[in-house]
């Protein structure tokens, strides 16, 4: 059946070059419900990305609505039914730790534009499985070396009970080294009342919490009318303070510490074409860091289409291999298990001209890093 | 101490936001027989026109009749084009009527608001905190919120039992084919009553907006609970609602807060904080379960 497909999908090929009308790009992400605006920045992201690269694709887009089930029914169409060859875009680690190894095992390459949950990042990671974006873990070990860098001591971390969240407080704990206690959330909550009740009855020296999305939204506030904001230190990464939600907060946002890959005044050239092209496109959306790692990986995708010319699966996981593309963030190379190496940054949530919260980047805190599960990948 | 006290608090604040729901919930079903699945829709609605209009005006206090109004109207507007059509139809219709207009709602206000959250600020009287004992602090719009639920159970309880409105509500709720047969006007009975179960459940959005993320998809975050209080509660029972969502509320934060502590002393603390937010999540559905297992029509059932 499989060898029926792929013969049918070479005559087709030859039939219709593919690549003539652009490669198809299957896009699964989360586009409904509190987080829906998460896969909306990705996908913008990935067109400008495309665009920029030069690179001729159709994004075939599909909604997800943050269930590993429906991202699997989707993938498996994909795959399949529409012979796609290269699956992107998901936001939620539930959702890729289901759909990321099934489209491996059915000979696609998958290419994150922010998900990638420990599991995958070690002994199983693949050849044909690539993270643009950073790897769980790390994303939160720049929290926790912030919080150390600032001297705090005690803290209380919260996250939502799934993969994604365990993998932040693991990463917080390893590079924070101060005593963590631990508060997990429900996933989808949304009233933090009574983890409020609890940070206020634990007193730590700093807050670390990781929820992306509406929820994020709802902590900031929550914690600013509990009276917490200014008694007790807060230090994010960079999903809890992307763009939308301190828009959606507002000036009481100012003041609270921020760890991130990449920001909006990074001084390069992709940067800040990028900057310019979305600003041309969305005037109205905050660019946030999920939008752009979706531009990474459509620079990466392109610079890999653009090399082979077609969708041959050996030929692009090669090509996608090299890295060759100049990053918004500046330097970026892959690691072993095709996750980044890359630099971190603490940023400060400052107050712009108008009195609205604006990102500012202060210093390097942490060079051309991996993931600690690189050592158990065997490629 | 204080800690117990505060999570009494955001117990009794949970309570009242979902008696706020229930009420128009339970009324509609004990009334019409109706399962409205897209009573969350209208939390939606109530949440998203007062934030909107909170955020031109900058004042809450335009924002919050707005957002009565607009729910009310949204609601007597879904009884006259769909839920009267449902009135005969089995439960199985209604429930795939309803959860197509929870679709229809949600992709509606995306396309006039878009997927990015809306924010409203409390108003500014009750912006800070209240010193409620020495060293707790809890938020004034908490306190509100608390107050208002309150005081809406109260305006309940006359309405329903001291008013000719409200005798004809608990006679629809008891026997709805008698009331019909002594010659009221049903059909006008059931739009007021969607109208007052949507204004309410539009006021339990307004009262969530400054708190939580105004969203798509808010309503379905809470109708389930919701459901549960309806069912615990008896359907059809104001009472009963507001019984059942006290104690629902308070026992679902009680377990949220202090379960997986209690479990830290018998197992390590990853697990024990995994298992603890596991079972206080299941806590309202296992209550619900005992509930109906000694009293299968709920606390408070209406009769008929």
């Amino acid at each position: 059946m499989k060898r029926l497909l792929t013969t049918a999908g070479l005559m087709a090929a030859i039939a219709f070059p593919a690549w003539a009308e652009g490669t198809k790009i299957g896009v699964i992400t989360t586009l409904s419900g509190p987080a829906g605006y998460l896969g909306e920045q990705i996908r913008n992201g990935l067109q400008l990305g495309f665009d920029a690269a030069g690179a001729k694709v159709e994004l075939i887009v599909e909604d997800d609505t943050r269930d590993p089930n429906v991202g699997l029914q989707i993938a498996d169409r994909m795959l399949n039914e529409e012979g796609i060859k290269i699956l992107t875009g998901i936001v939620f680690s539930n959702v890729s730790g289901a759909v990321v190894p099934e489209t491996l095992d059915l000979g696609g390459i998958y290419v994150s534009p922010n998900a990638a949950p420990s599991p995958l990042a070690g002994a199983k990671c693949h050849p044909n499985y690539f993270v643009v974006s950073w790897q769980n873990d790390s994303l939160h070990e720049a929290s926790g070396a912030a919080a150390k860098k600032l001297g705090y001591k005690t803290a209380v971390a919260l996250a939502p009970n799934y993969q994604a969240g365990k993998d932040a407080i693991a990463g917080f704990t390893r590079e924070f080294g101060g005593e963590v206690t631990e508060i997990y959330t429900g996933v989808e909550q949304s009233d933090f009342a009574g983890e409020m009740a609890q940070i206020r009855d634990k007193a730590p020296d700093v807050v670390f919490q990781f929820h992306p999305g509406g929820q994020g939204i709802a902590f900031l506030k929550q914690y600013q009318q509990a009276g917490l904001l200014g008694t007790i230190p807060m230090v994010l990464s960079e999903p809890s303070y992307d763009g939308v939600i301190l828009k959606a907060v507002g000036p009481a946002a100012v003041g609270i510490t921020g760890t991130t890959h990449w920001n909006d005044d990074f001084d390069n050239e992709a940067s800040k074409a990028m900057v310019a092209a979305w600003a041309a496109a969305y005037p109205e959306t905050p660019l946030t860091t999920y939008a752009q790692q979706a531009y990474d990986t459509g620079l990466l995708i392109g610079s890999a289409l653009n090399k082979v010319g077609g969708d041959d699966v050996a030929a692009l996981s090669a090509a996608l291999k090299e890295a060759d593309f100049a990053s918004t963030r500046g330097s970026f190379a892959f690691g072993p298990n095709q996750h980044p190496v890359q630099d971190w940054y603490l940023t400060e949530i400052a107050a712009d001209d108008a009195g609205n919260p604006k990102i500012v980047t202060k210093e390097k805190i942490r060079e051309a890093v991996g993931d600690v599960y690189a050592a158990d990948c065997k490629m | 101490m204080i800690l117990l006290v505060e999570q009494f608090l955001n117990g009794l604040q949970y309570g009242v936001t979902l008696f706020l729901l229930a009420a128009g919930l339970t009324l509609i079903f004990g009334i019409m027989g109706v399962i409205n699945l897209a009573h969350g829709a209208l939390y939606m609605v109530g949440a998203f026109a007062a934030a909107w209009t909170t955020m031109q005006t900058g004042n809450f206090w335009i924002g919050l009749p707005v957002g009565l109004v607009t729910a009310a109207l949204v609601g007597l507007a879904m009884e006259l084009a769909v839920i009267r059509r449902l009135y005969q139809r089995d439960h199985l219709d209604q429930v795939l009527a309803t959860f197509a207009l929870i679709l229809i709602f949600n992709q509606s206000v995306t396309l006039i608001f878009g997927r990015q959250p809306l924010f409203s600020q409390p108003p500014a009287l009750l912006s800070g905190a209240v010193e409620v004992l020495p060293g707790l602090p809890y938020p004034a719009y908490r306190l509100f919120v608390i107050a208002v639920g309150l005081a809406v159970a109260v305006g309940l309880y006359l309405l329903i039992n001291k008013t000719r409105i409200g005798m004809l509500v608990r006679a629809g709720a008891t026997n709805r084919q008698m009331v019909r047969a002594l010659g009221v006007d049903i059909g006008r009975l059931y739009s007021a009553v969607f109208a007052l179960g949507a204004l309410l459940a539009g006021l339990a959005g307004i009262m969530a907006s400054p708190i939580l993320a105004v969203q798509v998809g808010m309503g379905e975050e809470i109708i389930l609970a919701t459901f549960v209080v309806v069912v615990v509660g008896g359907v059809g029972s104001v009472k009963g609602a507001f019984v059942a969502a006290l104690v629902l509320g308070m026992i679902d934060t009680m377990l949220r807060a202090f379960l997986p502590g209690l479990l830290q002393g018998v197992m390590p603390g990853p697990e024990a904080q995994a298992l603890g937010v596991g079972i206080s999540s299941m806590g309202i559905y296992l209550m619900m379960a005992i509930v109906l297992l000694i009293r299968p029509r709920g606390l408070f059932a209406a009769g008929g």
